[in-house]
């Protein structure tokens, strides 16, 4: 087992590398020469050369890649600027570490991640549950049509309507500004509320047809019609029987969709101006500050790719077909 | 005359264990067997004892890991090409299950003419008529060349089976389970069916099954096979009447058999009718 | 006969189908008694595992059923699923074809077979995995008290027919329906289920249903037979009455095309 978990992670690392790489040639030789952009309007040439040795540009580029290696590991030198590890080099734009700005950053994201997750789980799961006992029904007919909906919206479209209804015309939520919990937790619910809702809606509708379509096949499966054999009834035969194995694939697609969505959900984030790392992202796009859109591809992989380990590791211990029998 | 000759096949299968073991798993150690030119060999056993992959690596529908598969006098078990193409033409397989072995979208004609247009070969009177005349040979009606699998029954559908793999005159069939999944009238008529071919063609068959009753009604030998080896081989008269092998022993025993003092008076009340 | 222990009586089971309401079995009737077992056989579409599946009210959604099904005197056709319950793995309990499937995955043996007990006989789990225990060496799996913590998947295709005839007899029924148990296993393992079953039978006095395509199969096991065809009962008697003098066609073609290990062959 723990043999299994190192060869895990040892892989892990090899894809961040080659996720690094790539992203680092990418930016890094197929964008404006950095050092111009640093310089701004009133440059010298003397300038951008300093700046470019500074920036280490003026070496090959598998020589920069390992020195920004270096950085993350061990820190590094910016002149006589110390970076100290783990460090991902400052922003172009404004000069900030950018290892700070995604720390900073980051817990507006996980906030957001979180309370969505909770949202569409609760919602997808018991809208596709009820669906799927109560198949063929008004109820369920109604609630499939609605997330064959939900799908099908775009979720800017939903928080750009929402934000019109709720902020504008009715005004009974405040603008989202993102608050700390601990200084007002009611105006910290209040922020959150709506980017919950628009980034949950989607993910619900999708997690609603598929409990709907998997608790369904689970009904017919042999052994439920054992159980019923067996004179099972109420909530013993529908938690063991039919949710158990029905659910228990949904964990694992789960798992993969919220490390996704730890790395950032950029539109929403944009849209309600939370300062995450879907919005830092989008900005560092926008004004291509390179070290930070590095930063956050890298964030992002590594969180999708950790999510991956952490849901096979995890499935084994849902699934006993799977599990190491030591014998 | 010696038509297959398999010789010291071994298939080992790397199963990926839990959690990136992996494991080797040996389903056929060391088989060796001959198939003589119209004759009929069943390879039987229960589940897991290897038969299937036998008749997999016998079809070259898999390579065996060492061994050999001499076809014909020419060793077919790396073949390739031109070489595989034409043991395809000469061997063909009736697999168990006879409607998740045939599409589902084609017509009847499209199944069992398949064959022919894969190897190339263009019917002098045409593919309708070549269809029509296999469905004659194994007892469908010819009226239904345009018809689709799902319109079939069971026992018909493995009759489609059979006549696809008659399109190209094979030498030898290889029948994996193929009337196993029948009810017992039909599997009768499908078994008459399949001897009544070999005595008009010559073709061989190697005959893959679990149940001994059935294969008793069909081939001339059989071998015996547990836990990936042929524990024996013989005739069916010496393997049936007087098997030397403990499993084969064990194996015959096991066969449930309907009362012998009723079945007997049942008979009695027959002939006398 | 009063002192019948199972009796049904003109048993008809109607399915909807694409087209229109379909009698998969029509009017079936017949007995079994205490120690006693019946076999029915029947080829695919015979309609024998929906007379089963009837008895426990178990059919598919929007099947109808009429006619009359009586355990001890007590009607249960027309019951609804809350009032089956208690009869189901209780009084009349079943036995399924494929071992595999129709054991949940995610769960020990011990817990399925200690789930049902504990619903009819309630208890604590303690006693119960007693009982259990008790339950799995009567079917003779060997190391039961360790056994009973592990998966179905770790079970071989027998052992896993034999945890399934434990459960089904934990509760000590007065009937037990086995549908097909024997068909998905090999023939050795075939012979020990058949012999265990007839023994359990005898030492229980449990009556049995036992319902099979292979009528080889039932003359070892059956003292009754009911032979059925596309959902009619065809001829029903005592095992000696259907195999030595069988009285309608269809049995006689039945038992003519089953393939014989022992005697003469044409060559």
């Amino acid at each position: 087992m723990t043999r299994y978990v190192l060869a895990r992670l040892g892989g892990v690392v090899v894809i961040l590398l080659a996720v690094c790489l790539f992203t680092y040639l990418i930016f890094f030789k197929l964008s404006p020469d950095p050092a111009v952009m640093i310089c701004g309007k009133t440059c010298t040439p003397e300038r951008i050369d300093s700046i470019r040795s500074v920036l280490g540009l003026n070496q090959p580029i598998l020589t920069q890649f390992g020195e920004f290696l270096r950085g993350i590991v061990a820190g590094r030198d910016y002149g006589a600027v110390h970076c100290p590890a783990p460090c991902l080099g400052y922003s172009f734009q404004t000069n900030e570490s950018v290892w700070s700005m995604l720390t900073s950053r980051l817990p507006v994201s996980i906030t957001v991640a979180v309370g969505a997750a909770v949202l569409w789980l609760l919602a997808g799961v018991i809208g596709g549950l009820v669906s799927a006992v109560k198949q063929g029904t008004w109820w369920d007919r109604t609630a499939m049509a609605l997330a064959l909906g939900g799908v099908s919206v775009p979720n800017y479209v939903l928080a750009l309507v929402l934000q019109y209804v709720l902020v504008v015309k009715l005004q009974v939520l405040p603008f989202p500004s993102a608050p700390a919990f601990g200084d007002d937790p009611v105006l910290w619910f209040e922020s959150y509320l709506m980017p919950w809702v628009v980034l949950a809606v989607g993910y619900a509708c999708l997690y609603a047809r598929l409990t709907r379509s998997n608790v369904i096949d689970t009904l017919s499966e042999n052994y439920y019609r054992t159980a019923r054999a067996k004179g099972l009834g109420g909530a013993l035969i529908m938690r063991r029987h039919a949710l158990r194995p029905a659910l228990t694939p949904i964990a694992t697609i789960f798992g993969m969709d919220f490390a996704g969505l730890l790395g950032g959900a950029l539109i929403t984030e944009t849209v309600f101006g939370l300062n995450g790392i879907g919005k830092l992202a989008a900005d560092s796009i926008a004004k291509n500050d390179q070290p930070v859109i590095m930063a956050v591809t890298l964030l992002a992989a590594f969180f999708v790719v950790i999510g991956n380990v952490v849901v096979d590791l995890v499935y084994t211990a849902l699934d006993p077909r799977v599990r190491v029998v030591s014998a | 005359m010696t038509l297959l000759q398999v010789q010291g096949v071994v298939k080992e299968f790397s199963t990926p264990g839990a959690l990136g073991r992996k494991s080797t798993f040996t389903a056929v150690d060391d088989v060796s067997f001959d198939v003589e030119l119209g004759e009929t060999l069943a390879v039987v056993g229960e589940s897991g004892s290897g038969k299937s992959t036998t008749a997999r690596i016998a079809a070259r529908l898999l390579e065996p890991t060492r061994g050999t598969v001499i076809f014909d006098g020419v060793d077919v078990t790396r073949a390739r090409g031109k070489e595989l193409a034409r043991f395809r033409n000469d061997v063909q397989v009736v697999f168990q299950d006879p409607f998740s072995s045939l599409n589902p979208r084609y017509t009847v004609e499209r199944i069992i003419t398949a064959p022919l247009s894969y190897q190339g070969i263009k019917p002098a009177e045409g593919y309708r008529a070549a269809a029509q005349e296999l469905m004659e040979r194994v007892g469908l009606n010819p009226d239904h060349c345009q018809r689709y699998p799902a319109q079939f029954s069971g026992g018909q559908a493995q009759r489609i089976g059979i006549a696809r793999a008659l399109a190209v005159n094979p030498k030898l069939v290889i029948c994996d389970e193929a009337v196993s999944a029948l009810d017992v009238s039909i599997q009768a008529q499908v078994l008459e069916l399949l001897m009544r071919l070999q005595a008009e063609s010559g073709f061989s068959y190697i005959f893959i099954a679990h149940d001994l009753a059935v294969v008793r009604q069909i081939c001339h030998r059989v071998a015996v096979m547990n836990q990936g080896r042929i524990v024996e081989l013989g005739t069916r008269e010496q393997v049936f009447g007087d098997p030397q092998d403990d499993y084969t022993r064990t194996l015959l025993a096991a066969v449930p058999r309907i009362n012998p003092e009723w079945d007997a008076k049942r008979r009695q009340r027959k002939v006398t009718l | 006969m009063s002192d019948e222990l199972f009796v049904v009586e003109d048993l008809t089971v109607t399915t909807s189908t694409g087209r229109g309401p379909v009698d998969v079995v029509k009017n079936v009737s017949f007995t079994v008694g205490r120690d006693e077992t019946l076999g029915i056989v029947g080829e695919s579409g015979s309609g024998k595992s929906m007379t089963a599946l009837a008895v426990l009210g178990l059919l598919p959604r929007g099947a109808r059923t009429s006619g009359s099904v009586r355990l001890d005197g007590t009607e249960l056709l027309g019951r609804s699923d809350r009032e089956l319950r208690p009869i189901r793995g209780n009084a009349i309990s079943m036995v399924f074809q494929d071992p595999l499937s129709s054991l949940n995955p995610y769960y020990t043996v011990g817990l399925q077979i200690e789930e049902m007990y504990r619903t009819h006989r309630g208890g604590s789990r303690k006693a119960a995995r007693q009982v259990v225990i008790e339950a799995l060496e009567q079917v003779r799996i060997p190391d039961a008290g360790r056994r009973i913590d592990q998966y179905p998947h770790q079970f071989s295709g027998g052992m896993r027919q034999r945890v399934m005839i434990a459960m089904a007899l934990c509760c000590s029924p007065s009937l037990l329906i086995a549908d097909e148990p024997t068909t998905a296993l090999d023939v050795t393992v075939q012979a020990q289920i058949l012999e265990l079953l007839a023994e359990l039978q005898s030492t229980t006095g449990t009556g049995m249903i036992f319902i099979t395509h292979d009528l080889a199969v039932i003359s070892s096991i059956a003292q009754r037979v009911l032979v059925m065809r596309s959902g009619d009962p065809v001829e029903y008697g005592t095992a000696e009455q259907v195999f030595s003098d069988p009285q309608h066609d269809y049995t006689r073609m039945l038992l003519d095309a089953v393939p014989r290990i022992d005697d003469e062959v044409a060559s």
